[in-house]
């Protein structure tokens, strides 16, 4: 008891300027609070150094960001043509510029975009073509906000990515939805899920030592069984969506893996033969020195 | 050390050259006839893994730049558009991100064997002296690369890490106004740091052929840390090392690839794939991996002020070094009790590194809970950041100083070629 009064003492001082200090700051408040659960492991197609993308899994994966998650979620950093690229969802060796693949050109049509008249200069609307952006659902943050409870859809480019766990964490976000333990208060409009990183401290009125793990988000659970009908027959279950959206989703984040693992493949062969014949260079060079 | 040149002009061009610019006299005597030592280990393969990844890091880089935007608005989808858009663009930036890892790891490894070897003593200060010097450069280079994705991590670092200069007292304000070209980190803070980032590498470059320089002037250091003393303790450079460092690089390669091609952003940081956003703070700043021991003693001391000054201090004292070893014998090989210090050392060092990565008030032993001494639980990253910084700093200022002269150090051979070699030669018959 001494010792702890004394040291605080000696502290104290020096803690007021530090613990104000942004370092420090950051890591106390999320300490308490436990953290998400772990998302499930999920077998990818795309893991491993030999994997690569299911093209039947990435079509499927395109109908439900397409029929469901492009009502809130943009993805402004791909054009229509790169669901024809090579390792894309709708590639076809027909056609190697995948502007002229007609099933693209097709999905693109779907959709009208602005453009102006280059005769007069008014804002008109025209069918999408391939080279086009795929269209954002909402005008600007505002919007997507005010449509949202507040809460803003993140664009889903680079998403899979950009989230600890990449496509696992998706997977587990959209199957993860649970009834909000009793004691936890949830704001109408927002879920309890347990993935979703977050502090649930202030909101638990249950016992201190049991705060319930993740987090309240503002996205309304979108998938459920049989929500979405896949053309190649494949039984839509909840599951089957959320794994085929987050494939979908770490494709657009990564659209070069297959080429990467292709090329890693014959880097690695190439690299471990020439080491093979440094070594025994190495050898021969230095058999009749001792060292 | 060098000797005087062994090179001969064979053609008549040769011979012209040699005496208008004898730069391949430079070359000859550099890389083929320079002598080393015969019993160099492959700790001594790290100097050229280092230059290979300098001359990575500046042809991906100059790649990079052709297709990059310093600019606010669209530096982020540009790195996007080099991933996407840019024939092999994927490549080449991963390879460069993962380059500067890979970069730090040889560093890292260079720096380890000249302390364990002695490599600082006399009359190597100079060359440790430029080594340090190219260590803090890539730092602040590194440091700089880092902000041009503006990503999240990249901004909120920068502003972590710039905030620093602002705990010196009356002039901390006005330093940090001036790096950031304004009053927050915004997009001249960006300009600035792309011209730095492009700028660095060459310095670097410059600075390495000092050190270069130096080397062939005091010749290399050996795992006996005898100096070589006649012909039989050395080597020509050339077939002998530039076959081992061969190899030796061929094998990084094989470590590099392996990031490049399957687990290119193992070693990043997922936020830093979300645009940067000045109104959304994440969650917990990490710099990257190469940094966290300095970020960790930082965090240590309790005052800002302090910190920052410990951080800078747990560097200087790599430049003060030759001159707080106090011992006769350079290799660790003859030093038991040193020994046991270094790794001690080494071990504190991968402590910091793994406490920096960690929430300072988290848990060393999950779910443990004791008193609270000061400002949090002695079972805590930040205590264990404690323990490892004083002994970090009683390395240099203690340990070291004090061993040299109190130690009991086993017998240091002759000679290099004196004590059973590793891998004798098999009896050889004069012609
Ligand atoms: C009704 C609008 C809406 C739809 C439809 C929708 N989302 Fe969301 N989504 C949101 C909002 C709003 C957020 C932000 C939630 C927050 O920050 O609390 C969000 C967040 C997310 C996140 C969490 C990101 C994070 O910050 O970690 C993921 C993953 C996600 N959405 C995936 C999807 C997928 C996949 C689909 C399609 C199956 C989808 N969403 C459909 C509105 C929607
Ligand atoms: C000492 C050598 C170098 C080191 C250690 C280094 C390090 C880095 C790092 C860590 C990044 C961030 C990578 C990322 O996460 O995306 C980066 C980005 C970048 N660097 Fe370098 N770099 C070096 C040399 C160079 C040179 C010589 C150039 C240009 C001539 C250059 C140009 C760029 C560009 C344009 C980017 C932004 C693109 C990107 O983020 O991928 N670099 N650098």
């Amino acid at each position: 008891m001494t010792l702890k009064l004394l040291s605080k003492a000696v502290f104290s001082k020096a803690m007021g300027l530090a613990l104000t200090g942004a370092l420090l700051a950051g890591g106390g408040a999320m300490a308490q609070a436990p953290h998400p659960e772990e998302p499930e492991n999920i077998q990818w197609s795309f893991e491993g150094p030999l994997g690569k993308f299911d093209q039947a899994q990435l079509q499927r994966g395109y109908k439900v960001y397409r029929e469901v998650c492009a009502a809130c979620h943009s993805m402004s950093l791909l054009s229509f043509r790169n669901l024809g690229d090579k390792g894309g969802p709708f590639y076809a060796p027909r056609y190697p510029n995948s502007n002229d693949n007609p099933y693209v050109k097709s999905l693109a049509a779907e959709y009208e975009v602005d453009d102006i008249d280059s005769e007069t200069g008014d804002v008109i609307k025209r069918p999408a073509i391939s080279a086009d952006r795929l269209p954002s659902p909402f005008k600007n943050e505002a919007a997507a906000r005010a449509s949202n409870g507040g809460s803003l859809p993140p664009d889903m480019s680079v998403l899979a990515k950009a989230r600890e766990g990449g496509p696992d964490y998706i997977h587990a976000i959209l199957t993860g939805y649970r009834d909000p333990p009793a004691g936890l208060k949830v704001d109408p409009g927002k879920f309890y899920n347990p993935y979703f990183p977050g502090d649930l401290t202030s909101a638990w009125s249950g016992d201190p030592a049991h705060i319930p793990h993740g987090g309240v988000i503002g996205m309304i659970p979108p998938l459920r069984d049989g929500l979405v009908t896949f053309d190649d027959g494949t039984k839509s279950t909840l599951d089957q969506q959320a794994k085929d959206v987050s494939a979908f989703l770490m494709w657009a984040a990564e659209p070069k893996l297959n080429e990467r693992h292709q090329m890693g493949a014959a880097v690695m062969i190439y690299l471990l033969l020439l080491s093979g014949l440094l070594y025994a260079s190495y050898r021969k060079v230095w058999k009749n020195e001792s060292h | 050390m060098s000797g005087h040149s062994t090179y001969q002009p064979k053609t008549g061009f040769e011979r012209w050259l040699d005496s208008r610019l004898p730069i391949i006299r430079l070359a000859h005597d550099t890389a083929v006839s320079y002598p080393t030592p015969r019993n160099l280990n492959y700790w001594w393969t790290f100097g050229g893994i280092l230059t290979l990844c300098l001359g990575v890091q500046i042809i991906t880089g100059i790649i990079l730049a052709m297709h990059y935007t310093a600019s606010a608005d669209h530096a982020f989808n540009s790195v996007e558009h080099i991933m996407r858009d840019v024939n092999y663009g994927w490549l080449i930036r991963y390879m460069h991100a993962n380059g500067a890892s890979m970069f730090f790891i040889a560093v890292y490894i260079h720096m380890f064997r000249g302390l364990y070897y002695g490599s600082y003593k006399a009359p190597r200060e100079v060359l440790w002296l430029l080594g340090c010097i190219i260590y803090l450069l890539m730092m602040a280079t590194g440091f700089m690369g880092y902000v041009l994705p503006w990503g999240q991590m990249s901004f909120h670092g920068t502003v972590v890490i710039t905030n620093l200069f602002g705990a010196f007292p009356i002039v901390g304000e006005a330093i940090t106004t001036w790096l950031w070209g304004g009053f927050a980190v915004d997009n001249p803070t960006l300009n600035r740091f792309f011209s730095l980032h492009y700028l660095l590498p060459f310095v670097i470059a410059g600075v390495v052929i000092l050190h270069i320089w130096a080397l062939h002037v005091v010749g290399q250091n050996n795992p006996t840390g005898v100096e070589p003393k006649s012909k039989a303790d050395t080597v020509p450079f050339t077939p002998y090392a530039t076959v081992k460092d061969g190899f030796a690089m061929s094998v990084f390669l094989i470590l590099f690839a392996t990031f490049v091609f399957y687990m290119p952003n193992a070693l990043g940081h997922a936020d830093n794939y979300i645009p940067a956003n000045p109104l959304v703070t994440p969650a917990h700043i990490v710099p990257e991996w190469y940094y966290l021991p300095f970020y960790a003693i930082l965090r240590a001391v309790p005052d800002k002020l302090m910190g920052v000054l410990a951080m800078f201090a747990s560097i200087g004292c790599f430049f003060a070094l030759p001159w707080l070893d106090t011992s006769k014998v350079r290799s660790l090989r003859y030093r038991p009790t040193a020994k046991l210090y270094f790794w001690i050392f080494v071990l504190a060092c991968l402590v910091l590194g793994y406490c920096g990565g960690r929430l300072p008030d988290d848990p060393v032993i999950p779910g443990l809970k004791t008193f609270i001494l000061g400002d949090s639980d002695p079972n805590s990253f930040v205590w264990l950041s404690r323990i490892a910084t004083a002994y970090y700093f009683a390395y240099f200022a203690v340990i070291i100083p004090v061993l040299g002269l109190v130690e009991k150090t086993l017998p240091v051979p002759e000679t290099i070629a004196s004590p059973a070699l590793s891998h004798p030669a098999p009896a050889k018959t004069e012609a």
